[in-house]
């Protein structure tokens, strides 16, 4: 399996660490830590996951150039559709 | 028909024409009392002991494809019951327990080899980790020795001991565990269920849920709509799919566990060995070859293929524990849909869902555990209780932080 | 005897004679040859025993479809069992012998399994073995056991070498046949990198199969302006064996298995990881047999294996030959025959008509069409042919039946990515309708059979790929090559009332007839998976090449469907059998993983240290000095000389990550759950790392070098994870944040000064610095020199004695931890190791990964009043959930033993004092423990339910592992009184 780094380009997949899904981000939380509301964000945060058959957002992060990735890549056929730097915007 | 070695010398003389079908391939009836859908080993286990130990017969296994397609076929065989956590060993012992006594209860050969499995430590951290492993173990009734480096010698001369990047040091020897005949099992359980009057039901794949005032009260399939008291769902890997037809988003991932068979040799390996210095597994089956497996692929996938990296780390693995491997040739490969939960440990739950109940997220567990997952979910289905042996296993512990995580990882599923 | 070499015929090499041995006894053969030919030209029929009955058998096949021919390769520590004789490419002196018998080949008393051959049906052991229970185990299995497997393994290491390689191309072609050779050669010239890999020892495929000079001129011509351009690799000798995802392949070359041994230096075989483009699959298809009843009786072979050996080989395996094909390319094998002087009795073609341009083959022997073989006769070696037309029957006189039933196109590859093939009915085969995956079939491989249309459609192909990648290029002239003639019909068996196939022999390695897929039926086992499953028909060593179709085709017509309906098991890799050794490459023995060293590795070596491996690192254990008996003493010495006096140890192998910027100490505060933006420029502070579980996940201590720069230290097992988490924190949560990480781990060397002495050591240490209390204090962070090199110098104690830690560019490491010993020796100086340094931290109870194992929180360590929960953080919410919290979880405690005879040790359980040790009265167990010397007894870390609540209470601890069980005091931590610039200071 090959991925494509927008910045180093096509790389073979020993060079990648995958931690997963990537589809929600981190609930902003402004004041009440331990009220029920920011618990049940937290919860849904860290432990669902939508894990579909189909194309799916996945952190990846590619060890040469340190860079945190989210690529689109369907779990059934492998196929990549797009990655592109997590942070968006300029290289990190 | 009764299996026997009377029946086989019968049938010898008949031209092997006495024989019958070991299940009905059954037409979907309108409705049931309960639906299981999957018909790997844990769906057919549940049906088995739901007619078998709690008198409900009027069950259908719903399965997609042909039973035993899934993880149940695709497994290392490998049964045990040395786990670390409160949680799961008296689980996973009541499975062995079941395993031990599972020909004569299903009238069916499923292979069950009580040969040992050796897990290698190679430091003392690791050492101690295995004490704390085998003490727990031993607290709950289930045997656990520690042997040192040269008791691991004279029972497995040939690891390597002399050359090693990370030396044996010694292993945890759990000798009530082994393997059992993977497709023995899901048939041999198909059969005992059907004889019983569960109907098995293949090529009927679940296409969505029957609601009525939110309650789950049947399944749409390929086959026609059924309607069931309760449904549960056992589908392994495809859980997450099949939960999103119920609006449902569970703890897990799924990842491909790719296994590996050599070609088939005299015997060598007798016993599971584990190594310690690595994600690494291997045993020999009574056919000869030589079943082996290591770690997960890191990314989700549903298609049953994983990549190179893994493929060459379980030979690297390989070599590194037992040399003797080298020349011997990898016959053919496979992989399954793991469900990893987010705690490395399963399901079996009511779900927020009436009507809906849940045996999802077994991890690499699933196999030897069929047959207590099997009777934890019949009880579950059966009487609405958790039962003892599975009480820890409640979908709501991710929420309360009530993890069951034998390695320690958290919450990332592919490192479990 | 029957077989026998031509005297002319054949591409060996006839002025290389070699020769070898096989069940002890000696032949010879030529350079070219493979086992096998040299087997069937020596006159050897009989080369195996089927598995389960032990019936003798003879070569099927001259490739990887061959079930039969296996033996034991070689001697000694390089013997293989399960060798495929028909590809073993002879070399002088080779070893071979059969398998799978006893006492002999000839004479296998195992044969008598055969007579119980209607018990041994399939499945039969499914219904049996079951009674008494305990037989199983006792008897049944190891009876099973024995009998299983085909050969031997050695059970010695490899004494040869293997090495990974890789390469990368726009276009791979696997298969020189004459499809790939076409589309290479095609693809060469348009000036494409281009690789060829073919799995045979020469280039050619089915072509070396065909004989004739001009023909073999043509492929040599081929094969040289392919192996003469740049742009081109040509491996030979090279199987693809597995395709993975976007164009990655793992192909096994057999650099050296064709010698007797590998010669210096010389490694036996090479992985490759191939990386293409895109690939053309020129794998060609392979043959089918026609399934009658005796069909496994030596002397029935495949009739393109039959055409192989005579034409390239020169082996002719008979003198009497019958032909029955479905297909045109049986002729072939006919004409063959006769023009190597073979007697060809009789061809039986289900068909009415002669192929074109077979007509004088026709004349030439007699023609049945539409006649059946009902049997075989002959014991050990084939003497006569049973057929059947109309209502006929008779017995014909022959020692050779040549079998064509069809073909199957050879796309294991496209299987390995999840393609399913489709029934063609046009050519009575599974084709791949598509190219997928960016691979795509060419010629036989393809399904096209027909050479003139096969090589148009491969080139077609060829062109539109390379257009694809972006070359130009042109179709090559193809030299006038006579057609060949490739109709066939589908010809399968099919079982009746009277006859279910029970000596009709679908897989003759495992046994399996016909019979065995009529009683799968009946069973219910009827979709394919279950079908292979339930008779392990394909699961022999030769992947099931000649027995999968005809299998599905008996279950299609015993369920009623047309073959398109049925389906059809997907290709699993790899595609031949690959040495575990190959695939595992130079990673073998003590190059499993790489060693990492630390910078002091040479100064430690030096000091005759024992090294442990922690991770990849080798790191330090302890110091032995000449007298001491044994580790104990000498661990034992390194922690009072560094309580009472000084020592050095190694603790390079901590990562350190810089983190800098004006918004760093705002990062800081949300990584950790302390607040590292507190810490005063010049000191250090305690972090505590937790997951956004809430669970602990690692801790270390962190130095404010500037207003805006932080320097984190993390413990040495968790640096990657670390460095990884500390970056999506940065690049994913909070990428508005300013700053930047560097990972400094392996630029500093950083040793530990510790003791009573250790100020003044490092005053004689360092140019013009006067360490005190005051010019140093604990948790200080300073700069300074020594011999004018630059140090850092932190207050840090890890042993709670006044201790400090070096850093030092990584290449003045061992130079200064040597300075340090010469200047420390007047203070009575030691090395210490990571076993002093753990007893000491025991000691201080301190918490290291034993006790952050990633199942505790702070607060069952002891730490919760650390957290700053006033700041958001990663793990803030979750943390504080009422389970992660409650006060009977294990939480951490020290203990001493009542009776300081006793040893505690890491994984004893903690009981209750009294009443039975069963888990009901399990409360944790012990996580670090060690001898003290400073305290004179063993003492431990340990989780015990509620444990801080029941400071001095009496437990047991209980070991069953190691067979100990006795009392011991739940003391409160530290065991002893700290210096400051602890950890948790």
């Amino acid at each position: 399996m090959r991925i494509t780094c927008p910045t180093c380009g096509s790389r073979d997949l020993h060079e990648f660490h995958v931690l997963g899904e990537a589809e929600q981000a981190r609930p902003r939380l402004s004041g009440d830590f331990d009220s029920a509301a920011a618990r049940a964000a937290f919860t849904d945060y860290v432990y669902a996951r939508r894990n579909p058959a189909g194309p799916h957002d996945e952190y990846w992060y590619h060890g040469p150039c340190d860079t945190w990735l989210v690529v689109r890549r369907d779990t059934r056929s492998h196929e990549v559709h797009d990655v592109r730097a997590a942070r968006g915007g300029d290289r990190p | 028909m009764g299996f026997s070695g009377f029946a086989l010398l019968k049938e010898a003389l008949n031209g092997q024409r006495g024989w019958t079908e070991h299940w009905r391939k059954a037409a979907p009836k309108p409705a049931y009392d309960v639906v299981i859908v999957g018909g790997g080993g844990h769906g057919l286990a549940t049906a088995h002991y739901l007619a078998s130990r709690y008198g409900i017969t009027n069950v259908a296994v719903l399965e997609k494809g042909w039973i035993g397609g899934g993880n149940a076929g695709r497994n290392t065989t490998i049964i045990r019951s040395n786990y670390l956590l409160d949680g799961n060993i008296p689980f996973y012992e009541l499975s062995m327990k079941l395993w031990e006594g599972l020909e004569q209860d299903i009238n069916f050969n499923a292979m069950v080899s009580q040969r040992s499995v050796l897990n290698l430590y190679h430091s003392d951290g690791q050492r101690d980790a295995y004490a704390r492993r085998g003490n727990a173990m031993a607290l709950h009734g289930v045997d656990a020795e520690m042997l040192d480096r040269e008791a691991v010698r004279a029972r497995v001369p040939y690891l390597d001991f002399d050359n090693a990047r990370f030396p044996v040091k010694g292993g945890l020897l759990h000798r009530r565990g082994g393997t059992a005949r993977h497709d023995g099992v899901v048939w041999g359980y198909a059969r005992a269920a059907d004889r019983r009057g569960v109907d098995i039901v293949e090529n009927c794949e679940v296409t969505g849920f029957l609601r009525e005032g939110g309650a789950v009260v049947g399944v749409e399939t390929t086959r026609g709509t059924i309607r069931a008291r309760t449904v549960g769902m056992a589908v392994a890997g495809s859980s997450s799919l099949l939960a999103a037809k119920a609006d449902l988003r569970l703890p897990m991932e799924s990842h491909v566990l790719q296994a590996f068979v050599s070609e088939g040799i005299k015997p060598l390996v007798d016993g599971v060995v584990t190594f310690g210095a690595g994600h690494f597994y291997i045993s020999q089956s009574d056919k000869g070859g030589l079943v082996f497996g290591g770690d997960l692929d890191p990314f989700p996938s549903y298609a049953q293929r994983g990549g190179l990296p893994v493929f060459e780390d379980v030979a690297e693995c390989a070599l590194a524990m037992m040399p003797m491997l080298s020349r011997l040739r990898i016959l053919r490969s496979w992989g399954g849909i793991m469900d990893m939960s987010l705690d490395g440990s399963p399901i079996i739950d009511h779900t927020p869902v009436e009507g809906l109940k849940i045996n999802s997220g077994w991890c690499y567990g699933g196999f030897k555990a069929t047959p207590a997952s099997g009777l934890c979910f019949a009880h579950l289905l059966a009487t609405g209780e958790l039962h003892s042996a599975a009480s820890a296993y409640r979908l709501d512990r991710f929420a309360r932080g009530a993890l069951i995580d034998e390695k320690g990882v958290g919450p990332t599923p592919n490192l479990h | 005897m029957t077989g026998f070499r031509h005297p002319s015929k054949g591409l060996i090499d006839r002025d290389k004679p070699l020769s070898f041995t096989f069940d002890g006894k000696s032949y010879s053969g030529f350079a070219g040859d493979t086992l096998a030919s040299a087997l069937i030209a020596s006159g050897v029929r009989l080369v195996g025993r089927s598995f389960k009955y032990h019936r003798p058998r003879g070569f099927l096949g001259a490739g990887h479809d061959e079930p039969n021919g296996l033996v034991e390769l070689r001697e000694g520590a390089r013997r293989e069992p399960n060798v495929k004789a028909t590809v073993a490419e002879l070399h002088d002196g080779l070893i071979a012998r059969s398998q799978n018998r006893w006492p002999s080949l000839d004479f296998d008393l195992l044969a008598v399994n055969g007579l119980l051959k209607p018990v041994f049906a399939a499945g039969f052991y499914y219904k049996t073995f079951m009674w008494p229970a305990s037989f199983w185990e006792k008897l049944y299995e190891p009876m099973i056991r024995r009998a299983a497997g085909m050969g031997a393994a050695s059970g010695l290491p490899d004494p040869d070498a293997y090495e990974q390689a890789s390469a990368h191309c726009d276009l791979l072609v696997v298969g020189a046949g004459p499809a790939g050779l076409t589309a290479a050669l095609t693809a060469a010239r348009s000036g494409a990198r281009v690789i060829l890999a073919e799995d045979d020892f020469r280039l050619g495929g089915r072509w070396l199969a065909d004989g004739g000079e001009e023909l073999q001129a043509l492929v040599a011509g081929w094969a040289n302006e392919l192996t003469a351009l740049p742009n081109v690799t040509v491996l030979s000798r090279t199987t693809v064996a597995a395709a993975f995802d976007h164009g990655t392949f793992l192909a096994i070359e057999r650099v050296a298995d064709h010698h007797a041994v590998p010669g210096p230096h010389q490694v036996r075989q090479r992985r490759w990881t191939l990386t293409a483009r895109r690939v053309l699959l020129a794998t060609g298809a392979g043959e089918r047999s026609v399934l009658c009843p005796g069909n496994d009786r030596p002397g029935v072979m495949l009739a393109s294996a039959v055409r192989s050996y005579v034409n390239r080989f020169g082996a002719v395996p008979g003198r009497k030959a019958v032909v029955h094909t479905a297909t045109d390319d049986g002729w072939q094998t006919a004409e063959s025959l006769l023009a190597a002087g073979v007697e060809l009795v009789a061809v039986l073609d289900p068909r009415n008509e002669v192929p074109a341009g077979m007509e004088g083959v026709a004349r030439r022997t007699r023609v049945i069409s539409g006649g059946a073989v009902i049997g075989t006769r002959g014991g050990k070696s084939l003497s006569a042919v049973g057929i059947r037309h109309g209502r006929a029957s008779e017995w014909l006189d022959a020692d050779l039946l040549c079998l064509s039933g069809g073909f199957n196109p050879a796309i294991q590859l496209m299987g390995h990515l999840g393609r399913r093939p489709v029934w063609s009915e046009a050519i009575a085969g599974f084709v791949m309708p598509e190219p997928a995956g960016g691979i795509r079939p060419i010629g036989a491989a393809a399904g096209i059979y027909g050479l003139r249309e096969g090589l148009e459609q491969a080139i077609a192909g060829t062109l539109v790929d390379l257009a694809d990648l972006g070359f130009a290029a042109q179709a090559p002239a193809l030299p006038g090559l006579p057609d060949t003639p490739s109709g066939l019909v589908p010809l399968f068996w099919k079982p009746t009332l009277e006859d279910s196939g029970a000596k009709v022999f679908i897989d003759p390695q495992n046994d399996v007839c016909a019979s065995d897929v009529v009683l799968a039926h009946r069973e219910g086992y009827r979709s394919v998976e279950h079908l292979k499953r339930f008779t392990t028909l394909g699961m022999a060593t030769d992947q099931g090449r000649t027995a999968n179709v005809d299998a599905i085709a008996i279950m299609a017509h015993l369920e009623g469907r047309p073959m398109a309906e049925s389906g059809v098991t997907l290709a699993r890799p790899p595609v031949v059998p690959i040495a575990l050794g190959a695939v595992a490459g130079a990673r073998a023995g003590g190059h499993f993983r790489p060693v990492r060293k630390v910078p002091l590795h040479p100064w430690a070596e030096g000091l005759g240290a024992v090294f442990t491996d922690v991770g990849q690192w080798k790191r330090p254990q302890y110091f032995p000095r000449a007298g001491e008996s044994d580790w104990q003493v000498t661990v034992n010495r390194e922690v009072t000389t560094v309580r009472k006096a000084v020592g050095l140890t190694d603790v390079s192998t901590l990562g350190k990550f810089v983190v800098e910027g004006p918004d760093a100490g705002a990062y800081l505060d949300r990584v950790f759950a302390t607040r590292p933006s507190a810490i005063a420029v010049g000191s250090c502070g305690y972090g505590l790392m937790l997951r956004e579980d809430g669970f602990l996940k690692d801790d270390g201590m962190i130095a404010r070098l500037t207003e805006q720069s932080f320097l984190v230290f993390v413990s040495t097992v968790h640096v990657a994870d670390v460095w990884r988490h500390m970056q999506f924190c940065r690049q994913v949560l909070w990428p508005e944040l300013d700053l930047s990480l560097a990972d400094q781990s392996e630029r500093w060397a950083q040793m530990a000064l510790a003791g009573p002495k250790a100020e003044a050591v490092l005053t004689a240490l360092l140019d013009e610095f006067t360490v005190d209390a005051h010019s140093l204090p604990p948790q200080a962070v300073r700069e300074a020199t020594v011999g004018g090199v630059p140090v850092r110098l932190f207050g840090l104690s890890f042993s709670g004695e006044r201790a400090f830690e070096i850093a030092v560019a990584a290449r003045h490491g061992a130079a200064l931890a040597a300075r340090l010993m010469d200047v420390g020796a007047a203070h009575g100086i030691t090395a210490y190791g990571t076993e002093a340094m753990a007893v000491m931290r025991i000691e201080m109870g301190y918490a290291v990964g034993s006790e952050i194992n990633g199942q505790t929180t702070a607060h069952d360590l002891g730490m919760a009043g650390l957290m700053d929960l006033g700041k958001d953080h990663v793990g803030r919410v979750l943390s504080q959930r009422d389970e992660l919290m409650r006060a009977d979880r294990p939480r951490l405690v020290g203990l001493i033993p009542v009776d300081p005879a006793n040893r505690l040790r890491g994984g004893a359980h903690v009981l209750g004092r009294d009443g039975p040790a069963t888990v009901d009265a399990d409360l944790g167990w012990i996580t670090s423990a060690a001898w003290s010397p400073t305290l004179g007894t063993s003492i431990a870390l340990a989780m015990v339910k509620g444990g801080p609540d029941r400071l001095g209470d009496t437990v047991r601890i209980w070991d069953g592992m190691r067979g100990t069980d006795f009392p011991a005091r739940i003391v409160s931590l530290p065991f002893i009184g700290r210096a400051e610039g602890g950890k948790d200071a």
